[in-house]
């Protein structure tokens, strides 16, 4: 790279070039488990004697198996076949369309559903990662009352003596729910209120957007959230919203984002995007122009931003803004491409949202790029939440129902409630665990896992979803839905034939209803889409100016608390797949950390994520967490990410962290998560945080990732900077690509060549991949303090690389912090790279890892020694060594229950090996999936199909970035894409066959080319659309 | 096991295939469940529709054996009526026909013919081959024709060649060639001896002759006992070496049969025998085993469809009503109780977790006989594990075999690509990375 003088680094440390980095970045494994080698003779001798009688045992007879068939087999279960059912993931006000994979009446992997407009068949590693909670050990088994297991007749004729009673009185009951997508679950609640006329249902959210919606219903006169459409924006401005995290709808958010994004050589647009915050969030990592503001200037920022664009709109100009780098650009490009920009906040304020919206009334967004069709995502009331804890503080609440909901956890006034619930009459919960708030009620009447539940969804106005049960409850637990029905005294209570009655008399249009049915069932999806309401701005911009002015005064030090990508609200905390998910930016897992710019903490020597605690003073409230030097920070300000500080959550979750939604407070009615910080002060205690961010690097190769700028990438015949070649022994100036040099001859695929294409352009690092990929190949988690010592076992990890122009002229901690200020990101999901003259290879010296005929680096486990050469000689540092038996053991059960407890082991996938201590693992670019492909397509007869083989990241990749497919097949979508040229074989006839293959799209590059290995993974450089000045 | 190696030869021959697994042209779902059949009254000159000529008669007798035969004979009773002259017992062909296509819609209809032979056959219902055109349907009428015909003697001819695996055949003229040298040898040996023979004798006359000291003369006339011969250095050296050699070779031959379960056969709970359905009835294996062309799993047959027909059929006898006893069968309703419990059988073919076997694969797309791997599954009145199952033995099957790419066009181009790089050979499984690792360990 000799035009461009950025560099790429993972940590400080790496920045720095630090000494413990590198001596740690030499060492493949970290440090080896201490182990006394100093065998006696003794030993020797007790060895032999075992080994005597263990072959001895070996030789006797085998131990009986049994196979027990079904008595009465169901037609359409096939032992070793998968089925698939389409279903819904809710979550809350959280949705995505579903279709789940069912081994022998398991669920073991779920998928997206590409039937849904709305996700468009996208996830996200929450939704990938929900299968392991419907097999957590901590669920309840039975209905409780009163602290001990009863029956459902028992706990029913107490419960609705005790509902009578109250109804007699004329006590007030109160139902409070998360944010209900079910239309048929509001009947229920409907007929509830009908037997119980003094019942009101109260709706919050984790983190709600309350102030969206009051300010929607100033400006629009509804309270409704819009459809945003971030395909549609050719220049999206968002103030500290993460929509791809925590937005309204982060996967809808994702796709359409990404198709924005999406660059060819046919399409050489796209979307530019500014961002304004305080953390790096994951949505600020993906914009091209980034600008650090404090929690309380995003009003300000709000402000200032519309009165740039009211000037030249010819509007009168309000309240009083704030300057910020880029914000003038950024109001230029909105106003130069009015009627295709978008606007968003992340602010819970509706004077904040009410300026957003006067900002895009004036851009022309409505209609185009918000749509009127309402949402129906977050509807939760903050207000009705904060005056029912004080009714039942004040011992006016009779009895109290809470609908799958903790808010003794997740609200701000937890505390607050437990304390009321002690006068509250009757108490009954009906989550599916005992969690914190459950185990105050008298009553929890445990509902279904999602996956074990019919219901049903509407995200959006008119698009409907289905959710089915793909297994047997596996507890005794029942529908919530039903729960309410007997309690309301129903005779029908199946909330099944509910559902199917209220879809039948809502939807269905006549013909053959059963057919019609089935068809809704196999879809999982009903669209029925209107047209969208008109939007019309009439909000008060300059009130809302002036209770910005009057709300928001900024403090020296600010806080704001925000949902990360990995354990998100916290409501499934208790999900190891999360816990050791890396979080996309700090990498941290295991932890709970508080984020500081590192010129605040500069005597903070972070390196290898050693640091200490901090404790800081909030609303007279303290909090004492490790604190986490993050680059890219807003200096003055602190990150605390929600979902952590469970007590009740299970054995994985529990005790992790602190709790910080009691730091949320009302702000202009609605909550808001940040606010000042009065006490910041650090102790001199240590801490090392778990964080993956400097494992397996690359020892400086500052190739590994390449970019450019849009202006650049549009020229014609624009051409990546880096294009290694190698001089051959011909003459000094005949120079080949270094893949067209080779020791061997390479080998021929005649029938398949398997490659992968992964666009860094729409990457956005969200890590479904990770969890998906490791849900799919059974890789084991190690916990917190293997992750320290460098063991984790994740097949698919996403490099993430901050990048700075800014060169540090010597390596010390304060250039570091010049680099660090305000550094781009890039993401880089990194796997085996299935090379075919793979370094890996060549050094086993048991012939356990060998190269297939279609491509593939194929690992033996079961021939595996563990020599760990290999990984020693694996450029990429993508093999991962079992330093323990991970499964079975109860060390691991904690981090590892997939594996450890019969219950976790039914989410196992059948088709891939569990591995043992000692042998070497990697990505199989989903072998067991490729097999059966084939396989389907061998019993039909015919070739296989481009699309039919599908990989666990590529299914999970709700932006399409991971392409993978036969590159001898020319009609394929990867060939396609990468344009992929065959080279000439000694007879100089093109040759399809042949290992070497050129890509000729001009983005498309493979990383450590130059080392000549042949991957068959190509990467397609990140373009950015920025200014080349500026990049 | 074969005395010449570990591996048991595994050519397939087509010939000696039993007839039963002969053809896999009808799809599963066909096989799903019990069939009965007409009867009575003839209609004379509806038989001159029948074809009778030879390419339908067996195209009718493929498909009679793929579909029919699980339930039905020509000339006994068996599941199901025996169908000699059904084309003129039944009230008509058409009726024959609409009888196959859905016979519960004839019963339904109060078909009186139908719903006596219905009530005769306790209610057993015969499976719907709904997609079964006339011309099909015609060509097994005129194979039943055909066997009617014939009469019963040939028609129940036993199923001729039943062991598949070529052991006796496999090593013909290499086994002759070891054998003629081996007795050449012999000879030679023998007039080896015979020859020395002479010389001891002659070179003992020559020294006679001359004077020789008495103890000369001793070494001479020395006699050969046992007691010398057992302490001659030669002969220790070579019974140390042999015990040595065949301990050694016993040692190795434990150590390799570790794990290996060849000639398993526990007893079951069921005394179910493979000789009697699969032997003597010639049903189907893919009646049973109905996984077996659809996936990994062969599947071992759920109860219900053992109660296919043992609703009917041998009821009183003890082992039957154990099957009852899991289904919790009430003979009344003809129903399945509340209390089922699953029989528990004891697994005999045990591949270790690691490795990765797909039924389908072998015996759908590749044509393998169910007795390549399995052995004259047929004649075993109690199962037992034929094969070694080692990777040996699997590797060397995946040299040996071509792959079947007959009419599958998935192989289309890779048949292309052999002929063209490899002229004149077949192509081998491991022509297509039948060796590779990661066809079988993932």
């Amino acid at each position: 790279m000799e035009e461009s003088k950025k560099i790429y680094w993972k940590g400080l440390e790496q920045l720095t070039n630090d000494s413990e980095f590198v001596k740690h970045a030499d060492n493949e494994f970290g440090q080896a488990p201490e182990e006394n080698l100093g065998h006696s003779r003794r030993d020797f001798l007790k060895m032999m004697g075992f080994g005597m009688s263990a072959v001895a045992l070996a030789a006797c007879e085998a131990p009986i198996r049994k196979a027990i068939p079904y008595v009465n087999k169901p037609v359409d279960v096939d032992p070793s076949i998968a089925n698939y059912y389409a279903s819904t993931y809710t979550n809350g006000g959280d949705y995505c369309s579903i279709v789940v994979k069912v081994r022998e009446g398991r669920p073991i992997k779920i998928d997206g559903n590409s039937l849904s407009s709305v996700t468009k068949g996208g996830t996200s590693a929450q939704v990938e990662a929900s299968v392991l909670s419907l097999y957590d050990n901590s669920r309840l088994r039975a209905p409780k009352a009163f602290n001990s297991k009863t029956t459902w007749e028992n706990l029913d004729k107490q419960i609705i003596e005790k509902l009578g009673t109250v109804a007699v009185s004329g006590g007030k009951i109160v139902i409070v729910s998360n944010t209900i997508l079910s239309p048929s679950t509001k009947t229920t609640i409907e007929k509830f209120n009908a037997k119980y006329p003094s019942t009101q249902h109260v709706v919050y959210d984790q983190v709600s957007a309350y102030g969206m919606l009051k300010a929607n219903e100033e400006s629009f006169g509804t309270a409704m959230i819009p459809s945003y459409d971030f395909s549609k924006a050719n220049v999206i401005v968002s103030i500290a919203s993460d929509f791809l995290t925590s937005g309204v709808s982060p996967i809808e958010a994702t796709k359409q984002y990404a198709q924005g994004r999406e660059v060819g050589e046919e399409k050489k647009e796209m979307s530019r995007h500014y961002q304004f915050e305080t953390i790096l969030s994951l949505t600020g990592a993906n914009a091209d122009y980034r600008s650090q503001i404090k929690p309380s200037e995003e009003g300000a920022v709000a402000i200032e931003l519309y009165n740039l664009i009211a000037a030249k709109a010819g509007r009168a100009s309000v309240g009083k803004g704030v300057s910020k780098p880029y914000l003038e650009n950024a109001a230029n490009d909105l106003w130069a491409s009015r009627g295709k920009a978008l606007v968003v906040a992340g602010s819970n304020d509706k004077a904040v949202q009410v300026i957003v919206n006067g900002i895009n009334d004036m851009l022309g967004s409505y209609g185009s790029t918000i749509l009127g069709t309402p949402v129906n995502f977050r509807q939760g009331n903050d207000e009705a939440m904060a005056n029912f804890v004080k009714e039942a503080q004040a011992g006016s609440v009779a009895a109290v129902i809470f609908y799958n909901c903790n808010p003794v956890y997740d609200h701000p006034m937890g505390a607050e409630l437990a304390e009321g619930l002690k006068k509250v009459g009757v108490k009954i919960a009906t989550a599916y665990k005992e969690d914190e708030t459950g185990s105050l009620a008298d009553f929890i009447a445990p509902d279904h896992h999602y996956l074990e539940a019919w219901n049903d969804a509407e995200p959006k106005k008119g698009y409907y979803s289905i959710a089915q049960p793909a297994i047997t409850p596996i507890f005794k637990s029942r529908a919530a839905q039903e729960s309410l029905l007997v309690w309301a005294g129903e005779t029908n209570v199946d909330y099944f034939e509910v559902l199917k009655n209220n879809w039948k008399n809502w939807f269905f249009t006549g013909g053959n209803f059963q057919a019609w049915w089935d068809k809704c069932l196999y879809d999982g999806v009903l669209e029925n889409p209107g047209a969208g309401a008109t939007l019309s701005f009439g909000g008060n911009v300059s009130a809302a100016a002036d209770a910005i002015a009057v709300n928001y005064k900024t403090a020296e030090w600010e806080f704001v608390a925000y949902e990360n990508g990995t354990v998100g609200n916290g409501s499934q905390a208790n999900n190891p797949l999360l816990q050791e998910l890396p979080d996309p930016i700090t990498k941290a897992v295991w932890d709970h950390y508080v984020t500081v710019s590192a010129k605040d903490v500069s005597d903070i020597d972070f390196r290898e994520a050693k640091t200490v605690y901090a404790t800081l003073g909030i609303n007279g409230k303290e909090v004492r967490l490790p604190i986490l030097v993050q680059p890219g920070q807003t200096p003055g300000t602190i990150g605390i990410p929600l979902g952590y500080g469970r007590t009740k959550a299970g054995k994985v979750a529990d005790g992790i962290g602190v709790n910080i939604y009691p730091f949320a407070t009302l702000v202009n009615g609605s909550l808001s998560f940040s606010g000042a910080v009065t006490k910041f002060e650090k102790s001199s205690e240590t801490y090392q945080i778990a964080t993956t961010q400097t494992h397996h690097t690359y020892m400086g190769r500052q190739t590994v990732i390449q970019e450019t700028v849009l202006s650049e990438f549009q020229e014609k015949d624009w051409k990546r900077e880096y294009q290694p070649e190698v001089t051959t022994w011909r003459d000094k100036d005949h120079k080949v690509k270094p893949g067209e040099l080779s020791m061997w001859k390479g080998h021929h695929y005649n029938n398949h060549h398997w490659g992968m294409a992964i666009d860094l352009n729409t990457c956005t690092g969200c890590a479904a991949c990770v969890v998906a990929c490791n849900v799919e190949n059974n890789v084991s988690l190690v916990g917190r303090q293997e992750v320290i010592n460098r063991r984790e076992m994740h097949w698919l990890r996403i490099d993430r690389y901050y990048s700075s122009a800014v060169q540090p002229e010597s390596w010390s901690w304060k250039q570091a912090e010049a680099a660090a200020e305000n550094p781009e990101v890039v993401f880089q999901p990194m796997l085996c790279q299935h090379c075919n003259n793979a370094p890996c290879e060549t050094v086993c010296p048991v012939a356990a890892t060998t190269h297939s005929t279609e491509g593939l680096n194929q690992m033996a486990y079961n021939r595996c020694i563990g020599t760990r050469y290999c990984a020693n000689n694996c450029p990429y540092k993508v093999r991962r060594f079992n330093w323990f038996k991970y499964h079975d053991n109860e060390q691991f059960a904690q981090s590892n229950p997939a594996m450890n407890t019969d219950l976790g082991k039914m989410v196992l996938n059948p088709d891939v090996t569990v591995r043992s201590r000692g042998v070497m693992e990697k990505c199989s670019f989903c072998v067991q999936r490729i097999q059966n492909g084939k396989l389907g397509a061998k019993k039909e007869r015919r070739p296989l199909q481009d699309g039919e083989v599908v990989t666990a990241c590529q299914a999970a990749c709700s932006t399409g970035a991971i392409v993978f497919g036969d590159i001898n097949n020319p009609e394929s979508k990867i060939s396609k894409l990468l344009k992929i040229r065959p080279t000439k074989n000694e007879k100089d006839e093109e040759d399809i066959t042949r290992v070497d293959k050129i890509a000729e799209n001009p983005r498309a590059y493979q990383v450590l080319e130059e080392i000549g290995v042949k991957p068959n993974i190509w990467y397609l450089a990140k373009v950015r659309n920025k200014s080349k000045a500026e990049a | 096991m074969p005395p010449d190696s570990r591996f048991v030869p595994l050519e397939v021959k087509p010939d000696t295939t039993p007839i039963m697994i002969k053809h896999f042209t009808s799809s599963l779902s066909k096989f799903l469940s019990v069939v009965t059949l007409f009867f009575l009254i003839s209609f004379t000159g509806q038989s001159q529709s029948i074809p009778e000529d030879a390419a339908s008669i067996s195209a009718g007798q493929t498909l009679f054996n793929g579909n029919c035969k699980s339930c039905h004979k020509v000339h006994q009773q068996s599941v199901g009526p025996a169908l000699k002259n059904v084309y003129e017992r039944a009230p008509s062909i058409d009726w024959i026909k609409g009888w196959i296509r859905n016979s519960a819609k004839v019963v339904a209809s109060g078909d009186e013919y139908g719903v006596k032979i219905f009530e005769e056959y306790k209610k057993s219902q015969m499976t719907a081959f709904t997609n079964f055109s006339d011309e099909q349907i015609m060509n097994i009428l005129a194979y039943i024709q055909a066997e009617t015909k014939k009469g019963p003697d040939t028609a129940t001819a036993p199923a001729t060649g039943a062991p598949a695996a070529g052991a006796e055949t496999g090593g013909g003229l290499p086994a002759n060639y070891l054998n003629v040298i081996l007795i050449g040898m012999v000879l030679i040996l023998v007039l080896l001896v015979i020859i020395l023979g002479f010389l001891i004798s002659s070179l003992k006359r020559f020294l006679d002759q001359k004077n020789l000291s008495e103890e000369d003369r001793e070494v001479v006339h020395s006699p050969i006992t046992a007691s010398t011969i057992s302490r001659s250095r030669g002969f220790i050296f070579i019974v140390t070496f042999l015990v040595a050699a065949l301990g050694f070779k016993a040692v190795i031959n434990g150590l390799y049969s570790v794990g290996i379960q060849q000639g398993y056969a526990p007893k079951q709970p069921i005394a179910f025998s493979h000789k009697l359905h699969a032997g003597d009835y010639e049903i189907d294996c893919k009646y049973c085993h109905t996984g077996v062309m659809k996936g990994k799993s062969a599947t071992i047959p759920s109860v219900n469809i053992c109660m296919n027909c043992h609703r009917a059929v041998k009821t009183e006898s003890p082992q039957i009503q154990k099957i009852w006893q899991a289904a919790d069968w009430n003979a009344e309703t003809l129903s399945f109780g509340p209390n089922q419990k699953p029989i528990e059988w004891v697994r005999i073919h045990n591949l270790p977790d690691l490795a990765y076997f797909n039924h389908a694969q072998h015996v759908n797309v590749g044509g393998v006989a169910c007795q390549t791997c399995h052995g004259p599954i047929e004649t075993m009145d109690v199962v037992r594990q034929y094969s070694l199952l080692t990777m040996g033995w699997c590797i060397d099957c995946h040299r040996k075999t071509d792959i079947n790419s007959k009419g599958n066009a998935y192989y289309d181009r890779l048949v292309e690509l052999h002929n063209s790089s490899k002229p004149g050979t077949n192509m081998k499984v491991e022509d297509n990375g039948g060796l590779e690792c990661s066809k079988c360990h993932y």
